[in-house]
């Protein structure tokens, strides 16, 4: 999730850039920049053949020249991508080359493309439909993400409006500092921490028992996974998801607030009328790659949280494509359509998201 | 702020009272906020030195009770926790130098308006941000390059995250003067010479956001290292934590002296091995802290 957090905008930049296309090398003297040299070199091409004598060389030769020129002078720039090309290439396009097993009847060492092939359509698919896993995974990780989500997006967002509102700006950063911090611990310390908190015979037990209290297993409990899991998350994650609006909030222009005040508005009337307004694009930036991201949990938590007694709550689509693709007997061809339908999800949720947005205000992706 | 005061007292002494309430509250739930923060955080580092007797009764709550550092001694004496030590640092250090060697070029390639053919290399990296074949076909790649039980399984796929590789770009974009490579041109530099001689000694700050980016990143996952690795002298750091601290507890539970003095030590170990094992990015992180916070800043910036 927190990957969303910080380059959402970035990846929105790239998406508008995509999606207005700029206008063609040398197709205006007005642009400045990083046309210039462009500019340069391309007149210089297209004056050319103005200045050969006439019954010369024609001007569409002069553009195959021009082409060939900007190709000799920019290869560099090919050079310089190619090796994340190629690292793309072998760990994200060759994976999606090979959800066609999802298609297959495919046993671990098969060639997705052979003689013995044995293509069988969209039979996993059904296979994972009418599984009796199928419900309860889909619960399981709807409420998980959904419980997670109304937690989660607001609190960074009211913690970034208070720290803004303090007065102190050592204090802030002070502040920021600690609230910050438990983003670097690792997912496994993270839930070793939880079991010695929550454990049996963690610090909340004891204590607990020590009022006379009941000992209260809370990792062997499906009612206690969701919790956990959700609190644990947002006591990691609340402080580094906030400093993206700190930031946006340092942006308001100084003037607004002291209008304000002038007019006799309180700070918490500032907080609403400004502070909020101030930040919303960037609200509905993240609220639509929350939602797209919505289906992409952290399995990997799940996972380290799972234990057999809270197996109804913790087994997530993500948990059941790792065991059911990578352990036991492996069934890879299921696993894998598992794993694309979780995707396909993911993505139209995201669509509709933009879509909705664009509807209803004029933020979007694309 | 001050100029904020300024105005308060302008405009007078009610709206004063009322954002005086404000403060305060906001003060206090902020504070309530570190303390949530905080406290987990300082019991693991009392209770990792109190007795595991004072720990398991509940007795360590605020202060540490009955202080030794046998833990920490008993830690010194395991060897798989050195090691995978060594073997993270060892895939951090690689994992940064191949992933800056990959990103940042690529980032400047692709800030480059004369990059040939940007928009298609401009999809071509976006279409992964929004799927993925999944965790199997990844997998089996893994598998048909041969990579499974090698340390290059854990190295190679963390080498290049392509949301830093458009926070890159957009770094390039907003912070390298096109004044300046235009003249590095015209005096005649090839654009390998610019990339090398001028823009790497401008770029200090993004190099160093994505070295802590995919410093932290390698350190702190466990995910490839459980799938891909078998043999236990490769298993990273966390890998080892995750055995130590992660145990199932319905093995937990039975009788007998000689079991509540091995849950006991266990339990100590597991105190003594978070400290151990998180103390290096916590330490580090205030120090560099800013860069972290420069890295969200260049994400969000916009043209």
């Amino acid at each position: 999730m927190i990957y969303f957090v910080h380059l959402c905008a970035s990846l929105r930049q790239a998406e508008i850039y995509i999606l207005h296309r700029r206008p063609a090398h040398g197709a205006g003297s007005n642009q400045r920049g990083k046309y210039g040299v462009e500019n340069m070199a391309n007149s210089k091409t297209v004056s050319a053949p103005a200045a050969a004598p006439p019954g010369g060389k024609g001007r569409g030769q002069g553009l195959t020249k021009s082409r060939w020129r900007y190709l000799r002078e920019n290869y560099p720039f090919l050079i310089m991508l190619l090796p994340a090309v190629v690292v793309v290439f072998l760990f994200n396009y060759l994976p999606i080359y090979g959800v066609l097993i999802a298609f297959q009847d495919f046993m671990p060492g098969d060639r997705i493309f052979s003689d013995t092939t044995i293509w069988v359509g969209f039979h996993n698919f059904i296979r994972f439909f009418t599984d009796v896993q199928f419900w309860p995974l889909m619960k399981n990780t709807f409420l998980l993400c959904i419980l997670g989500f109304v937690i989660g997006f607001p609190l960074p967002i009211i913690i970034a409006l208070m720290l803004n509102s303090l007065a102190g700006k050592k204090t802030k950063k002070f502040l920021q500092t600690i609230f910050t911090a438990p983003h670097f611990i690792s997912l496994v310390v993270l839930v070793g921490m939880l079991q010695l908190f929550f454990g049996r015979y963690g610090l909340v037990n004891n204590v607990v028992a020590n009022l006379g209290g009941e000992r209260f297993s809370y990792f062997l409990e499906n009612a206690a996974f969701r919790p956990l899991y959700i609190l644990s998350s947002n006591w990691q994650d609340f402080g580094w998801s906030a400093i993206i609006y700190i930031a946006a909030l340092a942006n308001v222009d100084p003037g607004q607030h002291e209008a304000a005040i002038v007019d006799g508005a309180s700070r918490f009337q500032r907080v609403l009328h400004i502070d909020i307004p101030a930040i919303m694009p960037m609200i509905s930036v993240m609220l639509i790659m929350s939602i797209g991201g919505l289906m992409g949990v952290g399995y990997e938590k799940a996972l380290l949280m799972q234990t057999d007694g809270n197996l109804a709550a913790s087994e997530l689509i993500a948990t059941y494509v790792y065991k059911r693709g990578l352990t036991g007997v492996p069934d890879q061809a299921y696993a894998t359509a598992i794993g694309l339908f979780n995707s396909v999800i993911n993505v139209i949720l995201l669509i509709i998201a933009n879509t909705t947005s664009k509807k209803f205000s004029e933020n979007s992706l694309w | 702020m001050q100029t904020n005061g300024k105005a308060l007292k302008k405009a007078g002494v009610r709206k004063i009272s009322g954002d005086m309430v404000f403060r305060i509250i906001n003060g206090i739930l902020l504070g309530m906020a570190a303390l949530i923060v905080l406290y987990p955080l300082y019991f693991i580092i009392i209770a990792s030195f109190s007795s595991p007797e004072a720990v398991l009764s509940g007795k360590v709550v605020l202060f540490p009770v009955d202080i030794n550092f046998d833990g920490y001694l008993k830690i010194l004496e395991r060897q798989d926790i050195w090691r995978g030590y060594l073997n993270t640092i060892l895939y951090t250090v690689l994992t940064v130098i191949f992933a800056l060697g990959v990103t940042v070029p690529a980032g400047w390639a692709l800030s480059r308006r004369t990059l040939p053919g940007k928009k298609l290399w401009m999809v071509y990296f976006i279409i992964p941000m929004f799927f993925g074949g999944g965790l199997i076909p990844f997998y089996n790649v893994m598998s048909s390059l041969g990579l499974v039980n090698t340390i290059w399984a854990i190295v190679l796929p963390s080498i290049l995250s392509v949301w830093n590789l458009f926070m890159t770009k957009t770094f390039f974009e907003s912070s390298i003067s096109d004044g300046l490579i235009e003249a590095a041109k015209i005096d005649g530099a090839g654009p390998f010479r610019i990339f090398f001689s001028i823009v790497i000694p401008l770029s200090k700050a993004i190099l160093a956001v994505m070295a802590l980016y995919y410093a932290v990143g390698q350190w702190n996952s466990y995910f490839n290292a459980m799938i891909f690795l078998q043999d236990e002298t490769l298993y990273p750091l966390q890998l080892v934590l995750k055995e130590i601290l992660i145990a199932s507890e319905s093995t937990v539970g039975g009788s007998g002296e000689t079991i509540l003095e091995q849950f006991r030590l266990a339990n100590q170990l597991k105190y003594v091995s978070v400290i151990v094992s998180s103390l290096p990015v916590l330490c580090l992180y205030p120090f560099v802290q800013k860069y972290f916070a420069q890295g969200v800043m260049i994400g969000s910036l916009k043209e």
